[in-house]
């Protein structure tokens, strides 16, 4: 008797079967690929000032945007399509075979990175190409971006995997993960300069990692002397890592105890 | 050999107590039907079986495991049964060959895949996106996924229901083409007629606890019943419940002298003893 595949084994091929429907969903490739980089479009094009030596508003927009693209990816995602999912009846399916829900997560994961790639690259070649973002030469910059993306990942899809248990319907997910996504947005300093929101806002943002991803990737792709202009007057790079890493576990605790195959 | 051992099942949930005290013994090769009312306590039961829920008391055994096992030890039991849900509607953007090849990769003696699309009948829309398909090609689906990984044991959770009866009867000659595999089938279904046709032995839950359990040819004494003969008399059918319906048709055939008008000879139908024990028993009737 042959024995079952292995956990890793399955999971590649729930990655490979993931990334295939997700493709075939015209809204999902839409709404999660095209449509941060339509946000960037029209951001970047109205607000053209310069708020620093060096620096447009375009260039701190565009840094945001890409913090964004790690919780739409995983984040946003995640806590809207596993409803769906659960109401279809597919996850109850999936766990009468012996598929492991390891397996389950780890296909997801290849999700969340496939689709952050493809958003990742559209950012910033959208960024180079139209507003002025420079990418940055140092290695350590780009060793900064790369931890960032891992962590914000990361934490970003075991927060939407856990966040999946709150939605009472799949066909209400969109409209209870939307709005949460867009208030921290707005609350972290995507839209907006985030030292010129009001001091409750900032105090708020600062619990959530959005806030931190935010100001991670602008001290991957602009200058160093605008560290000065933000809060801290520094990056404060050790403690967005350190936040980033509560939320993760935070996030996977919370994911395992709350996960539920089926609708209640 | 017995599949499925089941003794003094109990579940209740914080408001109702769903299965009280259930009994069962499922033999390998045979087909038992599930029959009972909505709320009756079906689902749980196949639910506790199948290892979705957690049974509160009792023992339970199917295939020599217990369904409540964890980690690779579930994977182990799931790997040897075949679950066929009451509905499952995904948005249906891969083709009928993906998804049964995907679906095969979790097994570990899965069937070959090609064949298995074949068998219940969605060889020609093999490369059709599932959204595409019909109710009851959907449902062929569903079968196809229950079986691909070989089971010896296959649950079949209300299989037709919302199929006009055509498609019922090309559904039921599939489940019996998996008689001659071997393969032992749990199934639940509301229609009497299914049970009928494709069980060998059904069992009637009420209320939490099973009312009896028998061949459909004798549930409820319904061999030995009484025949009910019927005809016209000056334009008012009469009836007579005789155990010599023949005696009866004889009596009347010299009476009228040759034709009898509008006779009809019947015995209780498994609906009319399925709905004369739900009724005693108290239980709702849809």
């Amino acid at each position: 008797m042959k024995t079952l595949p292995s956990t890793l084994t399955l999971g590649l091929r729930r990655g490979n079967i993931e990334i295939r429907q997700f493709m075939r969903q015209r809204e999902s490739v839409v709404f999660t690929l095209l449509f941060p980089v339509m946000l960037m479009a029209i951001f970047g094009s109205v607000f053209k000032d310069t708020i620093a030596p060096g620096v447009t508003f375009s260039q701190y927009f565009v840094a945001g945007m890409i913090a964004s693209g790690l919780i739409n990816s995983g984040f946003q995602q995640l806590a809207i399509i596993i409803p769906m999912e659960r109401d279809f009846g597919s996850l109850k399916r999936l766990r009468g075979t012996p598929m492991p829900v390891a397996s389950y997560f780890i296909g997801k994961t290849i999700l969340v990175l496939a689709s952050m790639f493809v958003q990742l690259i559209l950012l910033l070649a959208g960024g180079v190409l139209f507003f002025g973002v420079h990418l940055p030469t140092a290695p350590s910059k780009w060793l900064t971006f790369l931890w960032l993306i891992v962590l914000g990942t990361a934490s970003s899809t075991a927060l939407g995997i856990a966040f999946a248990a709150v939605p009472k319907s799949g066909r209400g997910a969109s409209a209870v993960v939307s709005p949460v996504v867009i208030i921290l947005q707005f609350f972290s300093g995507v839209f907006f300069i985030f030292t010129q929101l009001p001091f409750w806002m900032q105090q708020v943002a600062a619990i959530f990692p959005l806030k931190w991803l935010c100001q991670g990737m602008r001290s991957v792709f602009l200058p160093d002397t605008f560290a000065s202009h933000e809060i801290a007057h520094s990056w404060e790079t050790g403690k967005t890592a350190l936040i980033l890493v509560i939320w993760l576990v935070v996030g996977l605790a919370l994911a395992i105890r709350t996960f539920k195959w089926e609708r209640s | 050999m017995s599949v499925i051992e089941v003794a003094n099942l109990r579940k209740s949930y914080p408001d109702t107590l769903a299965v009280d005290g259930i009994n069962l013994s499922i033999a390998q090769g045979e087909i038992f039907a599930l029959l009972g009312p909505n709320g009756a306590g079906k689902t749980t039961t196949v639910e506790i079986l199948e290892g979705f829920r957690k049974r509160d008391s009792g023992k339970v055994s199917v295939l020599g495991m217990d369904p409540q096992v964890t980690g690779h030890d579930a994977r182990e039991f799931r790997d040897r049964i075949g679950i066929v849900l009451q509905s499952t509607s995904d948005a249906g953007d891969l083709t009928v060959a993906e998804t049964m090849h995907h679906f095969s990769g979790y097994y570990a003696n899965p069937r070959d895949a090609d064949e298995v699309i074949n068998s219940v009948g969605l060889g020609e829309k093999s490369d059709s996106l599932i959204r595409t398909l019909s109710g009851g090609q959907r449902r062929r689906l569903d079968v196809g996924l229950g079986i691909i990984g070989s089971p010896e044991l296959l649950f079949l959770d209300e299989p037709t229901t919302g199929f006009d009866p055509e498609a019922r009867r090309s559904f039921w000659d599939l489940i019996n083409s998996l008689r001659e595999l071997g393969t032992t089938i749990v199934l639940t279904t509301h229609y009497l007629d299914e049970a009928e046709a494709l069980a060998d032995r059904v069992a009637v839950i009420n209320k939490g606890k099973i009312l009896e359990i028998s061949t459909p040819a004798n549930l409820g004494g319904r061999s030995t019943s009484l025949a009910r003969v019927q005809w016209e008399l000056n334009g008012q059918m009469q009836e007579e419940f005789t155990s010599e319906p023949t005696a009866v048709v004889t009596k009347l055939t010299s009476q009228f002298k040759g034709e009898i008008p509008k006779l009809i000879v019947s015995r209780p139908t498994l609906e009319d003893i399925y709905l004369e024990m739900i009724g005693a028993a108290g239980g709702a009737v849809e």
